[in-house]
Formats: structure tokens, sequence, C-alpha cells
């Protein structure tokens, strides 16, 4: 607003102006990303012209040290109160200029940036009506900033404990750096052993490392580290608070064990009569007792009664482990507990779990008994398994002769619901048959595959070894139908590269079952109030730039969770996931963003729509001293996201910095 | 006609080919992964001049002489184990049928015996309403010039009742050759240019 | 299932027999009149119903072929007031079910071509789809007096009854159990057959007879594994590949099989006390006697 408050006689009129806040207008040239195809002399002449600006300049390039000094100057020299810069998208670099305008003396929500480089400059050539379109916006930009108010952010405590879900490779990787840090650790464990699926395999690509060899030390480590507390044989049962102080609720399932008594002696699952109890660890290749550990490496080593299969437990009879347990640990009366655990921050390393292969009728798995799945006959080549490591054929236990692997079953295939690509079956179906033809000598192995994906560190090598090295017969095509003839399974195939269709006669096949989301994937994310994709797969905050952040404060993923991934990948997660939660507790407070939503207390009439449509459960009631309720926005836990403003009715809650007064502002100003 | 040795990509590939193909069996082309799961199901494979993974691979290089000219989608049964099978969800013997439907239009055909006996079928359903079968096998016989075709199992069906002397004439064979007349004018609409 | 509460929803359904049904394949059409009507159901055969075009005018334009068919089911609809039809012949059905398909994708030109009133609402059905799913196998069971104990039988789908499953819309395209339940109620034996849904070789049959002796040799060969004493279908394309080929495709193949090859309603007729003359048994070119005989040596091939 200029005023015209008086002149004196003379030469020339004394004319001075008054504002109401004074605001500088900054328009950036880029070089000549904007010069080239805006006016930017004409735009600042314009802005000048604008109520309350009270200066308007133009520079080659705003962000680089001299530009920012020019505006820490201008602030100064010209009193300046609020800041437009107007240049790229404020995606690029309204962090800088907020800092930069915080140095000069001002709160950084003092600033607007306008965008016309990625909105105008970059759209068109049309010299003219970019640079009228380049004046609104910085209008707009202007008019929102006079409706501004300085934000300060608020500072809450961190507890610095940290819950991980899953104890396989990726979190036991997690807890381990976490721990190593200082830090105090939760592990929950769904079963009654850590390890997950790398505790089940025989050997790992490209090195043939044995599996347990390399990850039980650290499964050791987990247990014998003083600051890691593992509860196995436990689930999520809900989560509630924000980031640093989260309360979970935990389920810890009974085991009909004492594991405080228990020693893993074993003698207890020598005993157990009842010997059909379905083995999982095993994937059902063998039974085991009703009693059992799951496997000699177990990790915490106590025994589990699978309530199913134990006869005292479904039928009355038997209590033989109850007597001949020598530290008294059988407890038949053992019921679920809950628990509670107060931590800072979650890491979500929950895994995954295979495709199954039954949905492909035409190669019989589930139908024929030599048809199995990947991790079926991992199960066979290690020594620990039901075969103690001899390859045999589950139907009648000979050796096999030609096996034939097929890759991509659950994988790369719309038809079934599985369009990706499970990033790790070709390598371990290199991996199985280089085994093989170490067992067998004298076997034939056949490799049905579409393509070959091995990108990482001497995984191509590897493959190429397999063909080389160890003859294994790769032919390129898909697998169309499976059927038996005799005790021999006819596999018909295709060659794309000759054209013609392949027949196998196999002793046994081997079906490259891909990776799917873990069952109950979907509820725990639910509880986290994390999101996930069609899949069941969660989402990260950035694909490229964020892989274990997800949008819920707090809250990080690792491993195949996010997606498959081999194990490198999965540990290298785990570390990245447990180093984001050192950040967040390198200092002793959080400070919170304060563009966050906020009720105005007189204007709202207590209808809860806003709490039932927070995607972050951020809104919870209060109520006043009058006995009425009201909403009351938890901003710590609060992102932002401006749902609760568009569904109130009274628009009683508003995002600060985005409030509708400012956004109208921001609107009147283009359409005037 | 000869296997196809040498591709000169840039002057063959006929992209209105792919167009028309597409559009007339309503599956999309670029979608087909060449998994070659068509070809390992398929029971015909083994008398294909190209197996179907590879007419599949011959539009998606807009190959159209090689394709319409060629024996395997005059073989073709159209008993869908390729479309059942493929991963993608490309019904793919709708897509031989658009070939057969495009190589007859454009005077392509390969197998004129096989192509001849579904002429005749339809012929003997224009004239009587119904299939007349040992009629249309006697005529098939003179025209292939296999004229003791089958004959074998004459005695045996006659001495079992089930050899028809006298073709059925069907009530309403009007209107069934109206709906032959019907869509032959139908179809010289389509071909006319805008 | 209810036989009475079935019967009173499918007392009366519109029938198209096909036109091989009628003369080169009537035991199929006997068998299957006979079957209904012991179950209650009363076929109403389409007046002037006239050939679906088969594979020939599908084999080019869909339009064609969904007219030719579309007027069947247009008269079931128009003159009958029906909303079901059963046809024996998985071609036929695929035939009528594409007339359907095709209608919804063009309807004016479809009905440019048909010329007659037409509402796409008629539902078509497999005469295994109506024993199967509307029937029943126990109500089939309970009806059974003679059963086919210890015959070793093994069904023979064929590639139309079950694929491609969105469109078929019946049982699994892999490995289809509907035949193989019937058969089990009917008091049979049924081993676990390979070639369940191979082809045959189809309408080659004509034209490319070493296909068809290729393709159901192949069949008659995984049967003869299995220890079939016989094979039984739904389809009069395959049985005529399987049963009145079967001469050429051992010539073809150098083998001696003599498997009977018998329709599924046959099959119930039988187990059901209908005579064999009602259900065409004579008809078959591989006799079936053994079957019906007290055990005897099993069929060798």
């Amino acid at each position: 607003m200029t005023g015209v408050i008086g002149h004196a006689h003379g030469p020339g009129t004394l004319k001075i102006e008054v504002y109401v806040m004074r605001i500088g207008v900054f328009v950036c040239k880029c070089g000549t990303n904007i010069a080239g195809t805006v006016d930017t002399a004409a735009v600042a002449k314009k802005a000048r012209s604008f109520p309350d600006v009270a200066y308007a300049t133009e520079y080659v390039y705003m962000c680089s040290e001299p530009g920012q000094q020019e505006i820490q100057e201008a602030i100064k020299t010209h009193n300046l109160q609020g800041v437009v810069v107007a240049a790229c998208s404020p995606r690029m670099h309204e962090p800088t200029f907020r800092r930069a305008v915080e140095k000069a003396g001002l709160n950084r929500y003092m600033f607007e940036q306008a965008n016309i480089r990625e909105h105008c400059s970059w759209v068109s050539n049309d010299k003219a009506a970019n640079t009228l379109k380049a004046m609104d916006t910085v209008r707009m930009s202007v008019e929102k900033l006079r409706f501004n108010e300085p934000l300060f952010s608020s500072q809450v405590p961190i507890n610095k404990r940290v819950l991980i879900i899953g104890g396989g490779v990726a979190g036991i990787q997690a807890a381990l750096d976490c721990a190593d840090g200082g830090l105090d650790v939760v592990m929950v464990e769904r079963e009654s052993t850590i390890g997950g699926k790398m505790a089940k395999l025989d050997k790992t690509f490209p090195t043939i490392d044995c599996s347990s060899c390399i990850l039980g030390p650290k499964m050791v480590d987990v247990a014998q580290n003083e600051n890691i507390t593992l509860h196995a044989c436990s689930e999520i049962e809900s989560v509630s608070g924000y980031v640093g102080n989260f309360s979970v609720q935990i389920r810890k399932k009974a085991t009909y064990v004492d594991w405080d008594a228990c020693t893993g002696c074993g003698v207890c699952t020598e005993k157990c009569p009842s010997k059909k109890a379905y083995d999982k660890f095993n994937e059902g290749l063998a039974t085991t007792t009703a009693i059992n550990i799951p496997f000699p490496q177990a990790i915490p080593k106590k025994a589990v009664i699978d309530p199913d299969y134990c006869l005292y437990l479904t039928k009355g009879k038997c209590r033989l482990c109850e007597k001949v347990c020598q530290v008294n640990a059988i407890r038949f009366d053992m019921e679920d507990e809950i628990i509670t655990e107060e931590v800072g921050a979650i890491i979500t390393a929950t895994g995954y779990d295979l495709f199954d292969a039954s949905v492909y009728g035409e190669y019989g798995g589930g139908r024929y008994p030599d048809v199995i799945s990947a991790m079926q006959y991992e199960r066979l080549l290690s020594a620990a398994g039901p075969t103690g490591g001899h390859v045999k054929r589950p139907s009648d236990g000979k050796e096999p002769r030609d096996i034939v692997f097929i890759s991509c079953v659950g994988s790369r295939d719309p038809s079934v619901g599985r369009p990706y690509c499970s990033a790790v079956c070709c390598m371990y179906i290199a991996k199985q048959a280089i085994m093989t033809r170490d067992h067998l000598p004298d076997s034939n192995c056949y490799v049905s595959y579409m393509d070959i994906r091995s990108p990482g560190k001497n995984y191509d090598e590897f493959v190429r070894r397999a063909q080389e090295e160890y003859g294994v017969q790769y032919f390129r095509g898909r697998v169309g139908k499976i059927y038996p003839r005799g005790d021999k399974l006819i596999v018909q195939g295709a060659d794309t590269l000759m054209g013609l269709q392949v027949e196998i006669e196999a002793d046994l096949v081997v079906l490259a079952t891909g990776i799917q989301a873990a069952a109950g994937a979907e509820d725990l994310a639910e509880k986290l109030r994390i999101s996930y994709d069609q899949y069941g797969f969660y989402m990260e905050s950035h694909p490229k730039l964020r892989p274990v952040e997800t949008n819920t404060a707090g809250v990080f993923l690792a491993g195949v969770c996010q997606g498959p991934k081999d194990i490198p990948a999965s540990v290298g997660q785990g570390s990245a996931a447990a180093s984001k939660v050192q950040l967040l507790f390198a200092r002793d407070t959080i400070e919170t963003d304060p563009q966050v939503a906020s009720v105005n207390d007189q204007v709202c009439v207590g209808c809860g729509k806003c709490i039932d449509v927070c995607p972050f459960g951020a809104i919870q009631w209060k109520t006043l001293r009058d006995g009425s309720r009201k909403a009351e926005v938890l901003e710590t836990v609060c992102q932002g996201c401006g749902l609760c403003n568009a569904t109130c009715p009274p628009k009683a809650i508003q995002l600060r910095h985005c409030k509708d007064d400012q956004i109208l502002a921001a609107v009147n100003a283009v359409c005037a | 006609m000869e296997r196809l040795k040498i591709l000169p990509l840039l002057q063959t590939r006929d992209t209105e080919f792919i167009r028309e193909v597409e559009a007339k069996s309503g599956q999309q082309i670029s979608k087909c992964y060449q998994c070659g799961n068509c070809s390992a199901s398929c029971n015909y494979t083994y008398v294909f001049d190209y197996p179907v993974n590879q007419i599949m691979r011959l539009i998606q290089l807009g190959q159209k002489e090689t394709v319409l000219r060629s024996q395997a989608i005059w073989q073709c049964a159209c008993c869908q184990a390729c479309t059942t099978r493929c991963p993608n969800d490309i019904e793919v013997a709708r897509v031989m049928a658009a070939l057969r439907d495009m190589s007859m239009e454009q005077g392509m055909v390969s197998k004129k015996h096989i192509r001849m006996f579904y002429d005749d079928f339809l012929k003997s359903v224009r004239r009587f309403g119904r299939v007349f079968e040992p009629g249309l096998l006697l005529q098939y016989n003179f025209k292939a010039f296999k004229l003791f075709n089958d004959a074998e199992l004459g005695p045996g069906m006659l001495k079992r009742g089930k050899l028809p002397f006298i073709p059925y004439r069907s009530k309403d064979v009007e209107h069934v050759s109206g709906i032959f007349e019907r869509f032959e004018a139908w179809k010289n609409e389509q071909k006319r240019p805008e | 299932m209810d036989t009475q509460k079935v019967s009173e929803r499918m007392k009366k359904i519109a029938y198209y027999p096909g036109c091989s049904l009628e003369k080169t394949a009537c035991e199929y059409e006997w068998s299957t009149r006979a079957v209904c009507e012991a179950l209650g159901i009363e076929l109403v055969e389409i007046p002037n119903w006239t050939c679906c075009g088969s594979t020939p005018s599908n084999a080019y334009d869909p339009l064609l072929g969904g007219a030719l068919a579309g007027r069947n089911l247009a008269i079931a609809e128009n003159e009958l007031g029906l909303d079901t039809v059963m046809t024996p012949c998985p071609s036929c059905l695929k035939s009528l079910k594409g007339a359907v398909k095709t209608y919804q994708k063009n309807p004016q030109a479809f009905l440019k071509i048909l010329d007659m009133p037409f509402s796409g609402k008629v539902r078509p059905i497999s005469v295994l789809q109506l024993l199967y799913e509307e029937v029943g196998v126990e109500a089939i069971r309970e009806k059974v007096v003679h059963p086919l104990t210890d015959r070793v039988i093994v069904p023979y789908y064929g590639c139309l009854i079950t694929r491609p499953p969105e469109f078929a819309d019946f049982d699994d395209p892999e490995n289809p159990v509907s035949m193989d339940a019937l058969l089990e109620a009917i008091g049979a034996t049924v081993p676990y057959f390979t070639h369940k849904t191979e082809c045959c070789g189809a309408s080659f049959g004509v034209t490319e007879k070493p296909v068809v002796g290729k393709l159901t040799g192949r069949i008659l060969e995984a049967a003869r594994q299995a220890g079939a004493e016989a094979i039984t279908l739904a389809c009069q394309m395959c049985q005529q590949n399987l049963d009145l080929r079967q001469g050429q495709v051992n010539r073809y193949c150098n083998t001696a099989f003599n498997i009977p090859v018998v329709y599924i309603t046959q099959l119930i007729g039988h187990a059901l006390g209908i005579s064999h003359k009602k259900l065409g048994m004579d008809k078959l070119i591989v006799n079936a006697d053994v079957l019906f005989k007290t055990r005897a040596s099993s069929v060798s091939a």
C-alpha cells in the first residue's frame, strides 16, 4: 500500500511509501534456463509495483553463494520482513533459501519460492507469454507471503531404544549394528528361532559359502549381546505413539515350555511319541515330533510344542516330555502373554514367503511327489536336512540322474498376478545345479530359463561356470507341461533359440518359486501405519534416494519386506536402517516440523471426521473444561498431508503454512 | 515357401501389418516376451514350419509375407493350449485366427486343401443349413485327388446306421444363406475406403 | 444336492444337438436324451436349428460364426422362451458362447448380420456341465442301479471343455475332475490319466491324417499305460478320432490298440439302468461289451 501523505511546494514532490509488510522479490535468471525464455528484468520491475514489495531485483544464479549473500544484504539494507525468490521448483532449493534468510535474521517460514522454471520457462518458448505467466506466479507468491506467520519447531525427547521386527539376516544385521553402537535393541521374531530363510539354505551364491556357517555366529552374537532383548515366538499386537516415543504391545505366543528353564538338551524330542508333526523348517519333506527344536543351531535353542500334534493338548494323553525333562520346563497350561515395550524407532525386517507352485496345475506341484520347490530341494541338499544331504527322489528315495530346474515359477508372470522379477532365482538355480553336479557327478542337470539376471559382483561369472565348468545344460524357453510316464516325469519345454520343442525324461523337477510378500505383511503394515504396494511389499519413501525409510517418521525398512533382493543387499539395508536409527538418536531430542495441522477450538464442532480420516493417527480427542470434546493434533506425528483440512466441514483444522487464507490469497491474485 | 534366413529389417518391417493384426485379434503383440510356453504346449509344433512363438516373433518384426504365407497358421487346430498357458494373458489362438483371415484376404493361403475343407464345410451349411458330412467328405476327396480317403471307414459306419444318405434341408435355410450374404456385404463395406 | 430341487430349476432347457450328433455320432445324442429323461430333465430341441459354423467359420471371422450360432440362441429365447441351451458338442458350445461374446463386443455389426432379435442373455452349457454342476454327482449316485464296479476307465476331456479357462468357465484347465467324479459316482475306478486335455488332432482327421495318427496314438498309449479298460469322453469329434479312426491310428503307429471309447452319457445311462439299445451301445466301432460282462482279463493293446 502506498500513500501520498503530503507534498511540499518547491522543486519535486515528496512521496512517502507506507508498507504493511516489507517484501523483497529476487528473480533468478538461472543462467539461460530461465532468462532464455523469460524476461527476468521485466518480471523484477513489475514485481516492484506489487503492493508491499519494497525491493525487487534479478540475478544470474540466486542459489549460489553471491546470490544468497545478495538476499541477506538486501534484507538488512531494506529492512525486509519477507522474501520471495522466483526461480526453480521449491523441491530443488527451498531448504537452501530458507537457511539463507534465517541467517539474515528472518524466520525461515517468511520465505516463498515462486516456480518460474519447471512451471514456466521450461514449458514453452513463447517469451511474451512466459513473462506474463512469471509475473502472475510471482504475484501469487507475494500475496501468499503477506499472510505467512513465523513458525517455530518444538523439541520432543527421544527414547533411545529400537524395535526390530523380524530375525532374518537383515534384522540380525540391523540389531547387531544398533547394539554395537550402544543402543538398546528389542527384537521380535514370529518363529521360535531367528535366522529366517537364510538359515534354511545349504550354500549361498556366488561364493558357495555354507549359509549356517556365516549366519550362525551372527545369530549367536544376537543371543549373547547384552544390549539385545530377543522375543522369539512372538508377534506385534499393536503399535501406538510417534517417532521417539512408540509404545508397542507384543504377544508372546505360548510355547508350552518355560524358556527360562529349558536348556535345549533335546531329550524331550527324542522321547516324544507323536512323530507326524508338519516339519515347517524342512518344507514338509519330512515330519518331526510334536515337541521339537527346529534345527541344531536354532537361537534361542529352546523346545517348543506344536499344539496341533501334541497328544496331550489334542487328546489329553501322554505327557512323556514332562516326565523326562530334567529341569521341569514343560508347562501345558501356558497361555499367550502380552507385554509392552517402549521404543523410539522401529525397523521392519519381516522378510518374505515363497510362491505356492501348485497354482501351476500344468507342472503338477503338490500332485507329483518328484516335482518340488527350490526351497525343498535346498533342504535335500543340506547336510542337516531330512536326507542328510543325499539327493533323493521324494517318491522312492532313489538317486535322480536327470534333474530339470525351471525358472520363473510365479515370477515375471502377469497371469498369476506376479509380473515382477524375484531377483534371486537365476542365481540360486545356478547354485543348486552346481551343487547337484557336486553331489551327483553322474547326474545331468537342465535349466529352463527365459533370461539370466546376474547383476552382482561375480554373479555372471558364476552362471557361466555352471555351464562351462559344470556342464549344466541351459535351454531358453519355458516348460509347458509336466506329466508322469512310468516312474519318470516327462518335461515338455521349448528352446526358442532353435525354435524347437524340447522333451526331457526327468527323475526330479525343481521349480524356482518366486518371492512374495510374507503372510500377514499387510496386517502388520496397518498396525505400523506404513504403506504397502499391490503385492504387499512395504513402500519406501523414495525408491532411489530413500530406500530404507518409510513415510511414517521413525519406522524404517530392511530386507526383502521392501522388495525382492539377495543377501548382500539385505545385509546392506540392515546396516543402512541401523544407521538411520543412529542418526535419529544422535541428539537427545527431535525437532518437529512446524508445517503441521492445528485446530481452532472455537470453530471445531467435535464431529471427529478428521480423526477418522487421518492416515497417521495424528489427531486425538481432548476434553475442554466445559466438558465439550474437540480435536487435537499430535504435532510430532502429523505429516502435514492436509487431508484433515480438506475433510473438516467448518474448516476448524488448518494446515500451518498452507492455511485457507494463504491459499485463497494466491488464488485471488491470479484470478484478479 | 523357403524358411527366412536373412532379415533386412529396415526394408521389410511392416508396422501397418502389426497394427492390423493387433486390431483384428484384439491382442497387444508387444506384450509377448518370447518365453516359448506356447510352443512348448502346442501339440502341433512338430508339423509347423515356424513354431507358434516364432510366428509371434515374426509379427513383432513386421514380416507380413512370411507370416501370412506360413503353413503353421493353417495347421493350427485352435486347441487353446497356447492361450491357456501364456503368462502374459495373450490369446494366441485368436491371433492365429486373425492371421488365417488376413492370409485369405490377401490371397496368401499356403495350405490350400485345409482352406478348401473349411470352405466346403461352410458351403454345405449355406446350402442345407446343416453340414452334410458324407457329402463334404466326398467333395473334399474329389477336389484333393484323394478318392479313397477314409473309404475303409464306410462299411463300419453303414452297418451301424451312422451314415446319412440324404442331406437334411433346414426349413430356415434362407435365413442361414442370408447370414452369409449379409456377412459378405458387411465385409465389403469394411474394405471400402472411408 | 436335492434331486427334487434340481428338477424344478432345470425342468426344461433348450437343446442344441449340433450337426454331427444327427447321424454320425447318433449314440451320443441318444444317450444324452435318455440320461436327461431318466434324471427328470426335459430337453426341448430348438426348432429348425442350423449349423453353428464350428471351427471353419470361427477360423475366419468371429462375426460369421457368431451369427450362425447366435441364430439358434435367438430362437431358444424368442420362440421357446428358455434361458439355457445345452449342447453335448464342445465345439458347438464354443460357437454359442462365442456368439454371446461377439455380440457384446460389436452389437451393431452382429445384429445387422444376424437380422434377428438377440439379447445375449441365453446361457449355453455343456452336457457335462449340466450333469456335474446342475444335477450334481450325489443326485446321480443315488439313482445308480448297475454300478461299473471294478471297471478301470479313464476320462478324456479334450481341448475345448475346460480351455481357455476364462472363456470355458468350467472345471480346471490342467487337471479337470468333473468326469472323474461322475465316473466314481457310477462305481468305476478312475486311475490318474496324464493326457486329460491333450489335443487329439481335432478336425484334421480328414485333411491331415498323420497328425491325428500321432496325437490320438499318444492318448491311446497313455490310457493303456494307466491300465484303462476304456476311455470315456464328452466330445464327438474326439470320439471319432479315438474310436472310428482307432484302426487308422493303429496302422500309422504300428500298434494294436483295442480300447473301447464310450461316451460319458452312455456309461451313466448304463449305470442308471437304461437299455443298451436306447443308449446306442452297438453304434461304437470298438466293441465295449467287455465293460459290461463280469470281470474278464484286462484289455490288451
